[in-house]
Parts: structure tokens; sequence; C-alpha cells
């Protein structure tokens, strides 16, 4: 197996992929946004409840690849707690760290657990799969009305 | 080693320069031939020497190039006419693609011929090329789309289809080998059927030209469409056959040039078929390419080909289904050598990726069949399409990825 792969599918991810965290519907959200890339079939709902500024809780359901789901896993994992603008600086720094150029240095330290998606970057046609559900999170944030895809 | 006398597919990979070709280190192993087939040296020498040499328009200048070119189009034609058995050069209409060809008479046979209520037949396994056409048909004229059923090897229920073909239906269109499962359709035996309460059909060929001998006569099929690019030809170029009495009464598709008799802002009189219907500068060096592939593809013989890869898809269904939790979608009696398959909980893009990386070119996702995928209940398949260019070896290597594929899921 090469060494780019194992990266990829690192302990990690598959877990979050097998296990993911925040796996449900939430009946009494206050948001509820659907992303879905039809080319790939990925396709999620995330679940949001606010409370003030910070979000109280955030889950999410749906099917995908195991790349969007643990990614998305993760992302409720993190973002529970959270204020909308640390959520906001959070979702900017993932985007950073997933479509920067390959070979080139990220933050870790600003990404914390979420650096182990550091090695999508290396796969360009993968990553998509890694950000819609930070897309969708937005989306339920600062809403726009648009249909989230990240195709 | 192929059973096929004197078969020798080293010898064939050869002609196809890009199979020699590494990706991330490793030898390319392209098994995504129903997306599109690579092009055999001679196919590329004519496209460059086309352009190099021998480039003009046609039809149009006095001058010894453009009637070279014109005399190449034409030659092009008739080649096309001879290797799918049409009576006349006049049914062969040049267009970009099959979904070209299909829209073409979803438009120009829908529009003239068809009327708000009455019904076009097709199956649960056509491509969305021969759903959507009709779909704009129906939001346009109001005619109704009907789709006869299929069952769970992928297998048109040809009980149904029998009852779906009401006094309604006035145009039948189906797919001859489904993308997405590799079934094939008894299509002489539908149009034999629709004949018989005198409907017309057209097929969708796409994914059969290259792997089976075709004769539209003894199919007796009213349209055929088809792709050069899955033919070995290059891309941007495709095949409306049509009897010659159902292309004489439909109007044509664009007005341009090439396509008229003579212009006057008063009146337009349309030239002849074919070139009603092949409006502006077409194609021409894909026209000639084509050309080159049909004659590429006679010198192995269709029917030659057919055998080997059957022998291919009996071998990879074999190793296949010894990959554990490996289940394939498309298990007709009757297919191509196309092996769509889900494997345990691993993703379709997943295991793309891993393949990928073992220079294992595939297809992952709904293979622009999305009732297929929602009629298995799955989100997207994994693909693999073969051609006569690949080999048992190839297949070996898509196992022992696979294999790695389960590793990472475990």
């Amino acid at each position: 197996m090469s060494g780019d792969i194992r990266e990829l599918y690192q302990q990690m991810i598959m877990d979050h992929n097998k296990n993911p965290r925040n796996f449900h519907a939430m009946t009494d959200a206050d948001r509820m946004v659907e992303g879905y890339n039809p080319l790939c079939g990925d396709h999620f709902k995330v679940y949001l409840k606010l409370e003030g500024d910070v979000i109280k809780d955030i889950s999410f359901d749906g099917s995908g690849c195991a790349i969007s789901k643990s990614s998305a896993s993760m992302m409720t994992a993190v973002l529970k707690g959270k204020t909308r603008a640390e959520a906001r600086g959070l979702f900017e720094e993932v985007h950073k760290m997933l479509s920067r150029e390959i070979g080139e240095p990220f933050d870790a330290a600003k990404v914390g657990k979420l650096a182990t998606l550091g090695g999508v970057c290396e796969f360009p046609s993968r990553v998509k799969c890694a950000s819609l559900a930070w897309h969708t999170m937005l989306e339920g944030l600062e809403p726009s009305g648009k249909q989230v895809t990240t195709e | 080693m192929s059973q096929e006398a004197g078969w020798d597919v080293e010898k064939i990979r050869r002609d196809f320069p890009i199979l020699g070709e590494k990706v991330y280190g490793k030898p390319l192993t392209y098994l995504d031939n129903a997306a599109t087939t690579q092009k055999p040296q001679a196919v590329i020498d004519t496209l460059a020497q086309y352009y190099s040499k021998e480039n003009a328009n046609i039809h149009r200048g006095i001058f010894c190039l453009s009637e070279q070119a014109t005399k190449r189009y034409k030659t092009a034609r008739h080649k096309v006419q001879g290797f799918i058995g049409a009576a006349s050069d006049k049914e062969i209409i040049f267009v970009r693609g099959t979904t070209e060809a299909l829209n073409l008479v979803a438009q120009c046979y829908g529009r003239t011929f068809l009327k708000a209520g009455d019904e076009v037949l097709i199956t649960h396994m056509e491509h969305h090329s021969n759903i959507v056409p009709w779909q704009m048909l129906a939001e346009g004229i109001g005619i109704k789309l009907k789709v006869a059923p299929i069952n769970d090897q992928g297998e048109l229920i040809m009980e149904d289809f029998k009852k779906l073909l009401s006094d309604k239906v006035k145009f039948v269109s189906v797919v001859h080998v489904s993308n997405a499962l590799g079934t094939v359709n008894p299509v002489k035996e539908i149009i034999h059927l629709a004949h018989a309460k005198g409907i017309p059909v057209m097929v969708d060929g796409a994914q059969a030209v290259a792997h089976t001998p075709l004769d539209v006569k003894d199919l007796d099929c009213d349209f055929y469409a088809f792709s050069g690019h899955k033919l070995l030809g290059p891309t941007g170029i495709g095949v409306l056959y049509g009897k010659k009495e159902f292309l004489e009464k439909m109007p044509p598709y664009q007005g341009g040039g090439d396509m008229i008799r003579s212009v006057t802002f008063e009146k337009t009189v349309y030239n002849d078929l074919p070139y009603k219907f092949e409006a502006g500068t077409p194609h021409i060096a894909g026209v000639i390419g084509l050309g080159t592939a049909i004659d590429y593809i006679q010198s192995i013989g269709l029917e030659r080909i057919e055998a080997y890869e059957q022998e291919l898809l009996s071998y990879g269904t074999e190793k296949l289904l010894q990959v554990p939790g490996l289940r394939l979608i498309g298990t007709a009696r009757h297919k191509s050598a196309i092996l769509s398959f889900v494997l345990g909980e691993a993703h379709a893009h997943d295991i793309g990726t891993i393949l990928d990386r073992q220079g294992i070119a595939i297809r992952a996702g709904h293979h622009c069949a999305m009732p297929v995928m929602q009629r298995f209940n799955v989100p997207a398949t994994t693909r693999a399409s073969l051609a006569f260019y690949n080999t048992f070896e190839e297949i070996d290597r898509l196992v022992a990825a696979l294999h790695e594929v389960t590793e990472v899921f475990r």
C-alpha cells in the first residue's frame, strides 16, 4: 500500500467513518442545512442548535465516502460549544489546509485534531468530499439561501 | 490465456501507445472503457496527418485540398454505413455523440409526430441521455414518459414491457447495452413487438458498437445512436442512423450552412439527406478519424473481440466474486464486459482513490444512471469496464487492489 493512501485513510479517519460522532437527526434543531454533491453522491444534513452566539449542539446524518463522513464527524466533535466567530475561523483554517498546494505546510496548531485531514490535499479530486460538511455548517450559521455543494 | 485462436493481446496493446504509460510509477491499467476507449496509433496518426497536411473545409473550396477532404469525409460516411449495415449512406447523420443523436430524434421526430398524451416507452436502465430529452419533450408538448421495470439481476422484465406497450405508446427508445449494469437488452425482440403495433424504435447503442457486431437492417431499428470515442475514435463525433423514410419526413435539427439548397428571405429549401441534419462545418477530422477507427476494429473483427471480451468477463466475474464482501450490481444472463459492484462498507470513491494509486483507472459514481442506483438502493457503484486490449493479468491487478481496499476498511 502506498504511503499517501495510508496517510489519507489513517486510523483516526477510519474510526470516525466507522463510528461517526453526533450522527443523528436533531428534532429540535434551530437550523437544518443539506449539503449535496450530486456527481459523487455525498449527501449530508447538518443540524445546529444555537444559544445566543454559541453552538449549543451540532449533529449530522446522511451518507457519503469515508473522507466526507469522517470530516463531518470530526467537525461536529470540534464545533460543539464554539462561538460563531470561532467556527468561522476554523472553517477558514480547514479550507486553507485542504486547498493548499501539494507539499506546502499548514498551521497544524490552528486546526488541532483536524490536521489528520491534511493529507487530503494530495488527492485533488477528494478535496470536495472533505469540505462538504464544512460548507454545509457555514450555510447554517450564515444563511445565503444557496444550495450547498462543493462540486 | 485466451481460448480465442490466434488472439495476440500483446500485439494489439502495442497499437495503443497510452497503454504503455505509467501512473504513479505503476503501469496504467485502463478499465474505464465504457466512459471512453483508448485510441490506436492509426487514429492518432490520421488526425495528425489531416491537420498537418490535408486540412480544408468540405463541400466548398474549388481547390485540391478541399476536394480531397470532401472525398475522405464521404468515404468515412460510407465506412460507417458498411460497419452498421445501413441500406444507404444517406441514413448516416454525423452528430457530436450519442447524446446529440438522442436529442435530435426527441426534438425533430418528437415535436413533429408526437402530441400531448402520447406515451414514449423507455426502460429503467437508461442513461440520463435517454431520459432527460424525453422529459424535456414532456414539459414542452405534454407527452408522457413510461418506464419498463427491471428485475434484481438488472434484466428488463419483458412481461411488464409488453403490458406497457399499449396503444397510447407512440415511440420506444431503449438502450442496447446498459452502461451501469452491462445488461444486453433483447433489442431485436423489443423492435419486433413494437413494430407489430406500428411503433417506431430508437436504440441507444453507445455501449454496444465497439463490443458486438451490428446490422441495423437485420435489427430493423428505426434509429440507432452511438459515439465515436467509445469506438476507438475521437471525441466530439457520433452517429445517428435513421431509416430514410423517417429522416425524410422529419424537419431539420439546426439551421445554417450545408443543410440548405437555396435561401432567400422569403423561403429556404432544405438540402437532401444526410446534409439536412448537418448544419455548419462538421467535425471533419473527427469523421475521418472515426473512419480509421472502424477500419482498425474491422481488421480485428467484432466477432473475435466479442468472444475474447466474454472470456475476460467470465474470468473477472469469477475473480471478483472471490473478494470478501463484494456484490456485483448487474448479473444478467446476457451481459457485456462491464463489472459494476459494491464492496462492503467502502464507498465507491474511496475505492476509486485507492485503485488510482495502483495505476488502475475505473469509474466510481452513479454512471449517469441514477434511476439504476435507486433501483438497487446503492448511492454509487465501482465499475470496471473492459475492452479487447485488456488482459487477464489486469483483472488480477484489480482484484489485488480490491484486497487492499478491504484491508483499509477492515
